[in-house]
């Protein structure tokens, strides 16, 4: 990916345009917030995972009659906390691509959830411009429906209206590659292979223009060359859009698409820079 | 970018620089909003009103699905109503021969099982609106009410297929097509509007205690036997006599209410005066309470759904 644009000076604000690298010499004008974290805490309750009797009929009854009493305030028993992100605070800019890295179950996907309003923060803010939106209309898409289908219904799912969908249509279809082996798109999803029907997501997801994009972990879905479609898909989008947020394990696409980095470990965040140094640092770190 | 934060940040988190702003202020000069907060209800019902081609595209999405396994497809829509009251009619109508001194008692019983049916899937479906599609509820932003809505609509898709093997049922037991078959319309609508808001009611409680989906099967099936689907509310009535509180329950039933207006519309031999009095202002007061009522009972939990 010798063509990146991504890899800005780190001391500048990214391009506003996919085509003009940054070339102002002056100061950067005053770059635009999109998204603040204000000291953010994020606490999961998870209910009927007391540490004794998991799961039995009488202790789940106590829990009901315990619960019937006092409130709901997190100290009930048969309710455990799970502290998923601490103290964390950045800001983001617009035209900003940030890489979230961080072991298995650092926090980097619940962070994403809460900057999407998808979870409550238990302390702490999270300012955003808009609306963030998840990439990702698995959830929405119906396997019993034909890839056609889907495209609408997703579509739709994320806001987008009829016309919209329709003019994006051939677009959508053309991007996923889902045709370029036959007409699959009027089978069923079921009938796809499970490359074939992450490609769709992905396409759909995509295909709406966003503020703030929050994409957890979907550069790793596809063959090779769709990859790289999609990537450089989240590099448009991102100089079309504000922000885009990337969760990934995968440090090469990281590289490829971010030119900033947060690091989460344990909920906390331990790094926040440039991609190149917080990636020399998450290296060494992971190597031990 | 000029900003950044070289190591773990500690407790100086604040920004390196000049007096740097709070990120309040820094948030309320560029006009950032809090991520997830509960819109006001009438921004609540823009909002809704701009995903109506979700609401409805969903709602057919899931009824299609329903049956494409199925070797013989979507006539099932039409194919399991129609099996639904031949067994009804084998049990009660051959079987038992039961009566119960209603006429033309098989078109009796089938619309009351319809529309029963319509105002008990509503409810069964909004229970398990939220708490059974929060993948959906956790990825994609859309104001919540749009899943019950969209499961009453997906109800409501069925039961036009269910009317249409309704009128084959009546026209075969000799029901002449009358004019007052027009007034399925607006007793539909209201019963619609009245299964919507028990729904978003339902959605809720469902979506804080999932348990509430085991419970509810019972309770409706209890209710459909108080709503007289297999018997005639109004004889019983006259050949008993019952406190008058029981009878003000009975007639005041909003389950009882839709469907004899259904049967009023439907069937010529079900005249006027088996309708509990002041039926349409039941039937329009139900809906109202439980429509308006519903719907801002669920908005107030807006934000907290698919959470925890």
């Amino acid at each position: 990916m010798a063509d990146t644009l991504t890899k800005t000076d780190p001391g500048a604000v990214a391009a506003p345009t996919k085509s003009a690298p940054d070339t102002a010499a002056a100061p950067a004008p005053t770059p635009i917030p999109t998204v603040i974290a204000d000291q953010v805490d994020i606490v999961y309750r998870v209910h009927g995972a007391a540490t004794s009797g998991r799961g039995a009929a009488t202790a789940a009854l106590g829990r009901i009659l315990r619960r019937r009493k006092g409130g709901d305030d997190g100290a009930e028993r048969g309710v455990r906390t799970v502290h998923a992100v601490r103290n964390v605070s950045f800001t983001a800019y617009r035209g900003e691509a940030i890489g979230l890295i961080g072991t298995n179950g650092s926090g980097k996907s619940t962070l994403l959830k809460a900057v999407a309003g998808l979870l409550p923060v238990e302390r702490g803010h999270i300012y955003t411009d808009g609306q963030p939106s998840l990439l990702g209309v698995n959830a929405a898409l119906m396997n019993d429906l034909t890839g056609e289908r889907n495209v609408h219904l997703g579509g739709l799912a994320m806001g987008m209206s009829r016309e919209q969908v329709r003019e994006r249509y051939e677009e959508i279809v053309d991007f996923s590659g889902i045709n370029d082996k036959g007409d699959f798109i009027s089978l069923p999803m079921r009938t796809y292979s499970s490359g074939m029907a992450a490609r769709l997501r992905f396409s759909i997801g995509s295909a709406k223009d966003h503020d703030v994009l929050l994409i957890d972990e979907a550069l790793a879905t596809g063959d090779r060359s769709f990859q790289k479609r999609s990537e450089a898909r989240i590099r448009e989008l991102r100089a079309r859009a504000g922000t885009v947020f990337l969760v990934s394990h995968n440090n090469k696409s990281i590289r490829d698409t971010c030119d900033r980095v947060l690091w989460l470990e344990r909920g906390e965040l331990r790094m926040d820079g440039p991609t190149a140094e917080v990636m020399r640092e998450y290296e060494r770190f992971t190597a031990r | 970018m000029s900003q950044l934060l070289d190591k773990p940040p500690t407790a100086t988190a604040a920004p390196s620089g000049p007096p740097a702003p709070s990120p309040a202020d820094l948030a309320a000069r560029h006009g950032l909003t809090v991520s997830g907060a509960r819109p006001t209800l009438p921004a609540y019902v823009r909002q809704l009103w701009d995903r109506r081609h979700f609401i409805t595209a969903f709602a057919t999405a899931k009824l299609t699905a329903q049956y494409s396994q199925a070797k013989l497809g979507q006539l099932w829509q039409i194919m399991t109503p129609l099996l639904n009251a031949a067994v009804y009619y084998f049990i009660f109508g051959v079987l038992m021969n039961t009566k119960h001194g209603v006429p033309d008692y098989v078109p009796f019983l089938v619309t009351g099982v319809f529309v029963f049916t319509f105002t008990q899937q509503s409810v069964m479906a909004g229970t398990r609106a939220v708490s059974g599609s929060l993948g959906l509820v956790r990825a994609l932003h859309f104001p919540r009410a749009s899943l019950p809505l969209s499961y009453c609509l997906q109800q409501l898709q069925q039961l036009l297929f269910s009317l249409c093997a309704l009128v084959v049922i009546l026209l075969a037991f000799g029901v002449p097509p009358t004019v007052s078959w027009l007034l399925a319309i607006p007793a539909l609508a209201l019963q619609f509007t009245f299964n919507a808001g028990l729904a978003l009611v339902m959605a809720r409680l469902g979506s804080q205690t999932p348990d509430v989906a085991q419970l509810m099967p019972f309770v409706l099936r209890t209710w459909m036997y108080v709503s007289g689907v297999m018997w005639s509310i109004d004889t019983v009535l006259r050949d008993h006599h019952l406190p008058h509180a029981v009878t003000v329950l009975l007639e005041a039933n909003p389950a009882a209410v839709y469907i004899d207006l259904m049967r009023f519309a439907l069937i010529d031999s079900f005249h006027a005066s088996q309708l509990p009095a002041h039926v349409w202002a039941w039937a329009a007061g139900w809906a109202l309470l439980a429509g308006v009522g519903g719907f801002i009972y669920f908005w107030k939990a807006e934000e907290t759904y698919g959470r925890g």
